[in-house]
């Protein structure tokens, strides 16, 4: 509790900082030199205005590049230096990992420590955190530019967006985090692999490497892949408590912030102020519930150890734990702290449905803001009209395309998700890699597709996903969960910038009141939670409510 | 109607510079407009008549239109179309199961229930079509040819034709008169048994086909192909024939049909789920899950609801030439108000008796009052209607007073008065236009003192229109004293521009007068803002300078030179005495011409919106109940605890997807008089109204279902044998 307060603080104190920074960032028209130095190279021209096509074709072109380029380093890595001694990576592996970091997933069906050398780690997977969340960033500017601007088509420059989020926001931030974390006993090093005999004998083998770094914006930019396969619950990674608390501060910073730069580049801070009150009656909301079913005594062994403590660090206990488990599974993070499947059947539950929200609450940077504006959309859609007035959200008409568009953005998880997942489950092979079975089972590949399609990376624990048909199909699921979207919301950002702005009179549906923010929440929970309840009902709540 | 209007604006105007303003601008008041005072009630936009015995007379027309190519137009109910027929084949496979035939003949109902709120729509529109039909009866014309005349079949008329029309005749098409006056019954489409005015030239020689010329001839020019005139627009209209979806209802029903393939997905993709589970399910129960999930209430309804919504508009004697007018009513952000007729009562009338020194109000009111008895205008009479009211003067009558002469009010004199033989001396009275009476002083060799003018110049000022009242007699000429013209605001006026200023609508009064005037009346009927000494071009600017800023526009007009701005405006409501050029302007027709009526309109189309927002918000919230009765009906089996959600404590699982189908259909039926008389419209601010529907048809829907599924399961559990 103490630890959710002290988080919540941390969190309001950053708010109007980052958020104006953030704001003034994709406002500005002055180049610091070292971007000037990357747009000479990359041959962009920062200042050209995009309509949306060529902001959508910037962000694929550019994603493409990025998997084709991650692919390769994974392939070669054999016959790279700095690789620790590691083999290339198979095939089917190796797009699995290119598709997970550059669609800001970090699914990983691999041993981070016993797979993936230096070269890889931090030439390849730790630019795609920084990257893969930037390109987030400029979708969701791009957005909320489409919302402030009119008449005209035009959203602004991808690579001045994908450069400045880079440059002035994520590189900064990481340099301070990773200092703060060095602190803590996080590790940062470039050193082989270590033997270390073990207490009861044994041997062990220990890896180095730019961990702190590494681990700074794994969480800053939600993206979620570490360097060793027990992630944030190992030692290197997460050292102590407060690291821990400061971890999931890095996870949800930006994604909160970002409603700031919002409200601040749509001239009206109480709209971001709403967006924000939607994020944050979620997240307290499925912290509150979390907190209550792991430490809810429901058998013996729970009387023992104070609540359910299979699974997660004595370091973080339960409350620090569940906190993170939230934090990491509203946003599109997927580190984690403690094992999600050996969280009570309603906690899997929670980890699963705060995922399948979509992760807007605060959700992924960028994409937390994007996803919750289309879902304000809807909103507006179904419930503005009760005031009289066909739909407009922020000035701007919600018609015929736009409802097109949000609509095809709101289907696409929900088909990648349960349409692999059930023919996982009609298939006879795919079943094998579960490690358990009935309900807990099916919750193992529901989450691996949930997690996959919406971009989180977290697993579940206990599927076997290095397979050649899981690694395909999470895959895909990550590059169409990811990619889609964007496609759609770029074409909605056109949409809504070639519009011009109807005045708000007192018979406009008031989007920054309490009221409202009570709307998006219910909105959220009815659409998104109902197309979900048959397959929860079959996994976690069958098995949570069997106790 | 022959009242010259002209007239009844100048006698007392100061300022006589421009006498012959644009006649057009000065709406004729409509024949049986609303009284102000019963406005209040009549006018708020309630229900349309629901009469239970229509759901049974359109059941024909349900079951018709279950016809496949018909119900794919709309998805949500296709998708139930498609799972009865499913349903019923799995049904017929194994006949012995109760279960499966209960489910199959639900569906169906759920189907028909929705075409039949479709039908009972469309169904209060026929019933006007009929009657309109009759009205178009097959006129034979008399086409001119040169001079001759041929009789012609009325269809074989076309554009620029001249036909000639004479007492008797019905009129063969919709026309312009162009040469020629006659009465006209126009009953048949506005079913106002008064005679109205048609004549050449000026606002009012537009006829319509199918209404009847009851004197005199006229010669009229067609102007519409046969088969397109108003009356068959009308029908089609009416009986919706000629509907086309609006756009917010294509993006509701895009809304809706992603809505139906999410839930599809969920229910397709949870057969294998269950097949793990142990715990696979029939067909049967996955249609039922499918049907009860997919919005199938508003999906049923929202056909019915726009056309009711047009079909309130026709109660009201408009005819909306699109559903997209209607909607873009409810958006209206700015109101065109003319002054006259829609403001104001539409004459001015005598408000005060100003003396001037040394004279008393008495004597001012008694001189008023003789000279104005011969002043037959709406002014005069008002003058010796003040006189009787305040001063407690009996009306005279002009064959009272012997050796009275009476000089009647024209035009050209703009005064009145009598010449009075008393005690042997004569004493003449003339009340008129300032300018008139001045110089009559003058004339008779008086002097018009400075206090006069101060008078005169007070009222202006105030937005009011002086006559003088002057006499001559044994002390000479003198002005007496000043009649206060005011225009008077129409009774309830500014309590109805307050509502509107509440929901958002800003009012803007057109009006000739000057700006001084415009003021004063804006001031006293509370309007948001005015446009004075208007011409139709700083009409067409102040639009589309309002449409500019991202605001829609509503205004009425029935000239010919109000058409480009009709055109331009989002809600042109044409007055039905208008020019025919306006009527083709605007997307509205008013038959009542009654400006007044455009903020009812906007009223209706705010309701439609609603309506719909209403029943989708509670057809969404409805699934949450749903899943409660279903899915612990479903799974309860392989995994207990499931059982646990069953909260509803539904008797057995059968029963449980059973009731969840019932009330789903039932709602339906349940939900159809509100859908055809619109959720209860109040105006105000858009929070308060979200904040009510919102309690109402969102909490409410989700409560609902729990309470009607427990009902219906207690129902079907007392059925023996199940």
């Amino acid at each position: 509790m103490l630890q959710f307060l002290a988080l919540t603080a941390a969190l309001a104190l950053a708010y109007r900082p980052l958020g104006d920074y953030m704001a003034r960032v994709y406002s500005s028209d002055k180049h610091l030199r070292v971007e000037k130095w990357i747009y000479k190279g990359i041959g962009a021209d920062p200042d050209t205005e995009m309509r949306w096509p060529a902001y959508l074709r910037g962000v694929l072109a550019f994603s493409a590049v990025s998997v084709l380029f991650l692919y390769l380093l994974q392939r070669l890595q054999g016959s790279l230096p700095g690789s620790l001694g590691f083999k290339s990576i198979d095939p089917d592996q190796a797009f699995n990992t290119a598709a997970s970091f550059v669609a800001n997933t970090n699914w990983q069906s691999y041993y981070g420590e016993q797979a993936m050398g230096h070269v890889v780690q931090t030439g390849g997977l730790a630019v795609q955190n920084f990257l893969s969340a930037a390109v987030g960033i400029a979708v969701a500017i791009a957005l909320v530019r489409g919302f402030a601007r009119s008449r005209t088509g035009e959203l602004g420059n991808f690579w001045s967006d994908l450069v400045r989020g880079t440059v002035r926001i994520l590189v900064p931030i990481s340099v301070l985090g990773a200092i703060v974390l060095v602190a803590c006993g996080a590790i940062q090093n470039f050193s082989g692999i270590h033997a270390v005999g073990q207490f009861l004998g044994g041997s062990q083998e220990w890896n180095g490497g730019a961990v702190a770094s590494q681990e700074v914006i794994k969480l800053l930019g939600t993206n979620g892949g570490g360097i060793f396969n027990a992630n944030s619950a190992h030692p290197f990674e997460n050292p102590d408590g407060f690291s821990n608390l400061f971890e999931v501060f890095l996870i949800l910073v930006i994604p909160f912030a970002i409603t700031r730069t919002f409200g601040r580049m749509v001239g009206s801070l109480r709209q971001g102020y709403a967006i924000l009150a939607t994020m944050v009656t979620i997240w307290a909301g499925f912290t509150a519930l979390m907190m209550w079913t792991e430490f809810h005594h429901g058998a013996p062994a729970f009387d023992i150890a104070g609540g359910a403590m299979e699974g997660k660090e004595t370091r973080f206990g339960i409350g620090g734990s569940a906190i993170f488990s939230v934090a990491t599974t509203l946003t599109s993070t997927g580190a984690v702290n403690s094992f999600h499947s050996s969280n009570t059947g309603f906690g899997g539950g929670l980890n699963l449905l705060g995922m399948q929200l979509g992760e807007i609450a605060p959700g992924g940077v960028g994409s937390g803001l994007y996803g919750m504006l289309v879902m304000a959309i809807i909103a507006v859609f179904i419930a503005g009209l009760m005031v009289g007035r066909t739909p407009e959200y922020l000035g701007k008409k919600i018609g015929t395309r736009e409802i097109k568009l949000a609509a095809c953005y709101i289907l696409i998880t929900p088909a990648l998700v349960l349409g692999f997942t059930a023919v996982s489950m009609a298939l006879p092979t795919p079943k094998d890699s579960m490690l358990n079975s009935g309900a807990h089972g099916f919750s193992e590949i529901l989450y691996a597709y949930t997690s996959g399609a919406n971009n989180n990376g977290s697993a579940f624990a206990g599927l076997s996903a290095d397979t050649n048909w899981f690694n395909t199909t999470i895959g895909l699921a990550m590059l169409l969960g990811r990619f889609l979207p964007m496609v759609f919301v770029l074409a909605l950002a056109g949409s809504l910038a070639a519009q011009k702005p109807v005045p708000a009179t007192a018979g406009t549906l008031r989007t920054e009141k309490p009221l409202f923010t009570g709307l998006l929440v219910g909105a959220i929970m009815i659409i998104t939670g109902l197309t979900y309840f048959p397959a929860l009902a079959l996994g976690p709540l069958a098995e949570g409510l069997a106790s | 109607m022959t009242t010259d209007t002209e007239k009844s604006e100048e006698p007392g105007s100061m300022s006589t510079a421009t006498p012959t303003r644009n006649p057009t601008r000065t709406p004729t008041p409509a024949p049986h407009q609303d009284v102000p005072g019963g406005h209040k009630d009549a006018g708020r936009v309630g229900g349309g008549l629901f009469d239970p015995r229509q759901l049974l007379k359109s059941l024909p027309d349900a079951v018709r239109k279950l016809d496949p190519r018909v119900m794919v137009k709309s998805p949500v109910m296709f998708v139930v179309l498609v799972g009865s027929v499913i349903t019923t084949v799995l049904a017929v496979k194994d006949p012995g199961d109760w279960f499966g035939w209960a489910i199959a003949v639900w569906l169906w109902l759920t189907t028909i229930f929705a075409n039949l709120a479709e039908a009972v729509a469309e169904g209060r529109g026929k019933a006007q079509a009929d009657t309109l039909r009759k009205a178009k009866t097959d006129t034979v014309a008399r086409r001119l040819n040169g001079t001759a005349e041929e009789q012609v079949p009325g269809t074989e008329l076309r554009i620029g034709d001249l036909v000639v029309c004479e007492a008797g005749d019905v009129i063969p098409g919709d026309g312009d008169v162009v040469e020629g006056v006659a009465s006209v019954d126009e009953s048949a489409i506005t079913g106002e048994s008064a005679p109205v005015i048609r004549e050449s030239g000026g606002d009012r020689s537009a006829v319509t086909g199918g209404t009847k010329v009851l004197s005199d001839r006229i010669v009229i020019k067609i102007t519409t192909k046969p088969g397109e005139t108003f009356i068959d627009r009308m029908i089609n209209l009416v009986e919706g024939a000629a509907r086309q979806k609006t756009p917010n209802e294509i993006a509701l029903n895009i809304l809706l049909a992603s809505l139906t393939i999410v839930f599809l997905l969920a229910v397709v993709t949870l057969q294998p789920f269950a097949v793990y589970a142990g715990a696979e399910q029939s067909m049967i129960v996955l249609a039922a899950l499918l049907v009860c999930l997919i919005p199938t209430t508003i999906g049923a309804l929202l056909s019915a609801i726009g056309i009711a919504g047009m079909d309130r508009l026709v109660q009201r004697n408009v005819l909306a030439m699109s559903g997209r007018a209607v909607e873009a009513a409810g958006d209206v952000s700015t109101l065109l108000l003319d002054k006259t007729g829609t403001i104001t009562l539409g004459n001015r009338q005598a408000a005060e008796f100003v003396p001037v020194r040394g004279t008393t109000e008495a004597e001012l009111a008694d001189a008023a009052q003789l000279s104005s008895l011969a002043d037959e205008t709406p002014e005069g009479r008002s003058v010796v209607v003040l006189a009787k009211e305040k001063y407690g003067l009996r009306e005279r009558h002009q064959g009272e007073l012997e050796g009275a002469e009476w000089v009647a009010f024209t035009a050209q004199t703009r005064m009145s008065g009598v010449d009075l033989v008393e005690g042997g001396t004569g004493r003449k009275v003339r009340k008129g236009a300032a300018g008139s009476v001045v110089a009559w002083v003058t004339e008779n060799g008086g002097t018009v003192s400075e206090d006069t003018r101060t008078l005169t110049d007070t009222i202006s000022q105030a937005g009011g229109t002086p006559l003088l009242v002057a006499c001559e007699d044994a002390r000479g000429a003198r002005v007496l004293g000043v009649i206060h013209l005011k225009d008077v605001v129409k009774e309830g006026m500014r309590e109805r521009f307050d509502e509107l200023r509440r929901m958002g609508i800003k009012t803007v009064m057109i009006t000739g007068d000057n700006p001084l005037t415009a003021k004063a009346i804006a001031d006293e009927a509370g309007v948001d803002d005015f446009l004075a000494e208007a011409t139709p071009e700083d009409k067409m600017a102040l639009i589309k300078r309002e449409q500019a800023g991202g605001k829609l526009v509503a205004m009425t007009g029935d000239g010919t030179n109000d058409a480009p701005a009709l055109a331009q405006a989002d809600v042109g409501v044409a007055m039905n005495t208008g020019t025919s050029a306006a009527k083709e302007a605007g997307n509205m027709v008013d038959l009542d011409s009654n400006p007044t009526k455009l903020i009812e309109i906007v009223e209706i189309g705010k309701q439609l919106l609603i309506t719909r927002g209403a029943l989708t918000t509670f057809s969404i919230a409805n699934d949450v109940a749903k899943y409660f009765a279903i899915i612990p009906a479903m799974f309860a089996v392989v995994y207990p605890g499931l059982d646990k959600l069953n909260i509803m404590n539904l008797s057995s699982p059968e029963s449980a997807i059973l009731s969840a189908v019932v009330f789903n259909a039932l709602i339906i039926v349940a939900l159809v008089p509100l859908a055809l008389k619109g959720v209860r419209y109040r105006p105000m601010s858009a929070d308060r109204m979200l904040r009510r529907n919102l309690g109402i048809y969102g909490l409410g829907g989700l409560v609902a279902p729990f309470v009607g599924i427990k009902i219906i399961d207690l129902v079907i559990s007392l059925v023996p044998g199940l």
